[in-house]
């Protein structure tokens, strides 16, 4: 039954959570979308721009999409992730260009009210018992109305915050190797998700999340304190959404407060196709990013192939199912 | 007379278990037969096979002298066998009549649309017969569960049965309900209905049957009038004379009392409930299904909510707001569904142990200790002989021995003074069974209280230095563990307030 695991391959399954097989289905997906379309473009698919410009825009989906497999192990689901990134990006605005705090600061406090807004979730589902799909459906609505008020409807620029579109666009990596002029976003969307494989493979939230989509019944009556932790997921989720309006917000330069619903849809498709279940209590960080980057290889391939962005949306529908329904099959011959 | 069902040498197995052993029974038209045994006697499985529920392995199944083969609950329907389960199957949302006639509805005329005047006409026709004032088109979710259960009975009358399997319909039902039942159950008769009554009352029994049928560990016993003496009958339901084990009470009276729950009440779930347990004493708690002892086992943990009642452990008022307090206490819950309540079936057995206690399992406050959490998971493997390939083995890959012994590994772990186990051997084989008694005595012999619930009456007179007995929310009694048999137990536990009693 337990084959023999060298020290790198028994490394790689427990920090994937000791579903490497499944990791493996998802990993060469990816690998043979991008053979597909480097053979079909070849001259435009695999540059360096194209290769950057993928892993660009795959940064604020796939930090949404991390605090998603949070989440979605619990066996609850966030609509909100969107908006909240929005409602963050928003508040970065209101901190650093209203109030005129310092960048480190207005940053930290930005990702503070994304972790508040988490922890109102949190407690609306716990406290108030209000299942999570309703709970974060209403903070969605909610936070959208406020982020529009308090913004009046306009974009907050950053112009006059210094450095602040470097925290997506600049490159760390790219000045030290001038060859690989990697975009800070994608550092950082590579940062988040390996602190969140640890935490979810390593500490006692990650422990909790899984027993929680496990059997949430089980872990009560195991003397753990359920609503606590789940407050404490749903608010750690809040802070990760947090990073992805800064990430966004520097990007654009802006805060658009119109932005971000739709968001959260591709965030729970990048997770599901990632191999994460909705049902709770299976999902590995590493199958998110996987899942983000299949989502964002489809549609700039497409893109680059000249197909209709109406045609692209049918496709990576098509793709969801795919995806899933293999994993099915998957599961069921086990 | 021929009678309308005969079933001769009846055999069914599930896996592992022999379920139906040579079975027999007979029902005559217009007659209530009684169907008596302990729980797992095979009553159940006899009856759903002659539903449609199960199929036979191997026998006879004659209807009116004529063998059948009842492959699927719509043929036992068409056969005119109807049978009413435990659990009423019925939708809250949709009328009395709409639950009915589900899956049949009269059409109009065009066979497009629903006939609702029609199905409604229909329904009240069944109605009538049964003497019932009931609205067709009440909806089922305004009715009481007595109602439900006469809408239960009047489906399976609309399906012209002649034969009605009746299992344990009075379960839910008060004392007027039970008369509206009797009396729809005396009118059914006259009209040549034969009706099977599976019940543990034996107040109930005597009313309403003509003949009871015992069975015994999935064998037929004997079919006796209804007027038998009670005493009798429970005996040949207990029967065998288990050949027990030298079974020592040690002396406990001098040590200190460790648990001490005193006037517990819940509704009519939990009635007056007290109780107390010693430092090494093995607490048994007898009764059959629905008798609370789940229930005061789920209060004491501070899983359900309690209505008055204090619960003191080591002589310390405990506040039972969740199960959280009970652990702090030093209490552990082993419930009797391994995988809806104990286990985490999706997680590893490493993970499973060290649920309850993860926090001493951690570094920084924050981080798993993996080789602490590797080292008392493999301490606990090996004292428990837990069968497994490796410590993240999936629980829900283990034997149901083996999942029982991870969920006690896990209160061993945390090192509780009082351990309530419910049904600690249910669907777990003979062999396991008798390590998991051992590793009880074990724990009792080594300081820790230890509750025992359990319906199967050799096993708490196996166990118990005392016994505690409960019927309808209440303690019916208390004894002595080398002086309980299972016919006092069994008299106990069927000891029913209306003192329509066995004695």
């Amino acid at each position: 039954m337990s084959e023999p695991t060298t020290s790198s391959s028994s490394w790689l399954a427990r920090l994937s959570g000791g579903q490497a097989k499944q990791k493996l289905l998802a990993f060469a997906s990816l690998i043979a979308l991008i053979l597909v379309f480097t053979v079909l473009k070849p001259d435009a698919f695999m540059t360096q721009d194209n290769i950057i410009g993928i892993l660009q825009s795959t940064t604020v989906i796939g930090v949404l999409a991390i605090a998603s497999t949070f989440i979605i192990i619990t066996s609850g689901i966030d609509l909100s992730v969107g908006v909240l990134m929005t409602f963050c990006a928003v508040m970065a605005g209101v901190f650093m260009v209203n109030l005129g705090m310092p960048m480190p600061l207005g940053v930290v406090c930005a990702l503070g009210m994304g972790a508040m807004s988490g922890c109102v979730s949190g407690l609306a589902i716990t406290k108030l018992k209000v299942p999570p799909f309703i709970a974060t459906l209403g903070m969605m609505m909610l936070l959208k109305g406020l982020s529009l008020l308090i913004t009046q409807t306009r974009p907050i620029y950053f112009s006059d915050v210094e450095g602040f579109d470097q925290i997506s666009l600049g490159s760390l990596i790219g000045d030290v190797f001038p060859s690989l002029p990697i975009p800070n976003g994608v550092l950082i969307l590579f940062v988040v998700a390996i602190i969140s494989a640890v935490v979810l493979n390593k500490t006692a939230l990650g422990r909790y999340t899984f027993a929680l989509g496990s059997n949430e019944e089980a872990v009560r009556l195991s003397g753990v304190n359920v609503d606590r932790w789940k407050v404490i997921i749903y608010t750690f989720a809040g802070g990760i959404c947090g990073i992805s309006g800064l990430l966004i917000a520097s990007r654009l330069n802006s805060a658009q407060p119109a932005l971000g619903q739709g968001y959260e849809l591709d965030a729970i498709a990048a997770v599901v196709i990632g191999g994460t279940s909705l049902s709770g209590g299976v999902g590995t960080i590493l199958g998110t990013i996987i899942g983000a980057f299949i989502m964002s290889v489809l549609i700039n391939g497409l893109r680059i192939m000249s197909v209709a962005q109406e045609w692209q949306m049918v496709l990576t529908g098509l793709i969801i199912i795919l995806a899933v329904y293999t994993d099915n099959l998957r599961r069921n011959k086990k | 007379m021929t009678p309308i069902v005969s079933i001769q040498h009846l055999n069914k197995s599930f896996p592992g278990v022999r379920a139906l052993d040579d079975c027999q029974f007979e029902l005559l038209a217009g007659e209530v037969h009684a169907l008596m045994g302990e729980n797992g006697a095979g009553k159940s499985t006899l009856m759903k096979i002659l539903a449609g529920v199960y199929r036979k392995d191997s026998g006879e199944v004659l209807l009116d002298g004529k063998p059948v083969e009842i492959d699927s609950p719509a043929h036992a329907q068409s056969l005119a066998i109807g049978i009413i389960h435990q659990e009423l199957h019925l939708m809250g949302h949709l009328t009395a009549a709409q639950n009915i006639f589900l899956g049949r509805e009269p059409r109009n005329t065009l066979g497009l649309f629903l006939d609702e005047a029609q199905l409604n006409r229909d329904t009240q026709v069944v109605f009538d017969r049964m003497n019932l004032a009931m609205s067709p088109t009440t909806p089922i979710g305004e009715l009481t569960v007595a109602r439900q259960q006469m809408v239960e009975i009047a489906k399976a009358l609309s399906h012209k049965s002649r034969v009605l399997i009746m299992d344990e319909p009075t379960a839910a039902l008060n004392n007027a309900e039970i008369e509206e039942l009797f009396r729809i159950i005396r009118q059914l008769k006259t009209e040549g209905v034969g009706i099977v009554y599976i019940s543990h009352k034996m107040d109930e029994i005597q009313r309403i049957a003509d003949r009871i049928t015992v069975m015994r560990d999935g064998a037929y016993i004997a079919t006796v009038p209804a007027a038998t003496p009670m005493q009798e009958v429970i005996a040949m339901m207990v029967g065998r004379k288990l050949e027990q084990s030298e079974k020592t009470i040690p002396d406990t009276s001098a040590n200190e009392v460790v648990l001490d729950v005193r006037g517990l009440n819940r509704g009519r779930v939990i009635r007056d409930v007290s109780f107390s347990v010693r430092r090494g004493e093995i607490l048994g708690f007898a009764g059959l299904m629905g008798a609370g002892r789940t229930e005061v086992a789920r209060a004491v943990f501070g899983a359900d909510p309690i209505e008055s009642g204090e619960v003191r452990v080591r002589g310390q008022v405990i506040r039972l707001r969740s199960p959280q307090d009970a652990v702090q206490a030093g209490i552990g819950y082993l419930s009797e569904d391994r995988k809806h309540f104990g286990l985490a079936t999706g997680m590893d057995v490493e993970s499973n142990i060290t649920l309850p206690s993860l926090k001493r399992w951690l570094k920084w406050g924050m981080f798993l200790n993996r080789p602490a959490i590797q080292a008392i998971s493999q301490q606990m493997v090996e004292k428990l002989r837990i069968k497994t390939p490796s410590l993240t083995q999936t629980a829900k890959l283990l034997s149901g021995g083996n999942q029982q012994k991870v969920v006690i590994a896990k209160w061993l772990v945390q090192d509780c003074d009082v351990l309530i186990f419910d049904e600690p051997t249910r669907g777990i084989d003979v062999g396991a069974k008798s390590e998991i008694y051992k590793l009880l005595n074990d724990l009792a012999a080594q300081g820790r209280a230890i509750i025992v619930i359990s319906s199967e009456l050799p096993e708490v007179l196996q166990l118990s230095h005392r016994v505690l007995v409960m019927c309808e929310g209440r303690v019916t009694g208390e004894v002595r563990g080398d002086e309980a048999t299972q016919e006092s137990l069994m008299a106990l536990a069927t000891r029913r307030e209306t003192g329509a009693t066995v004695h």
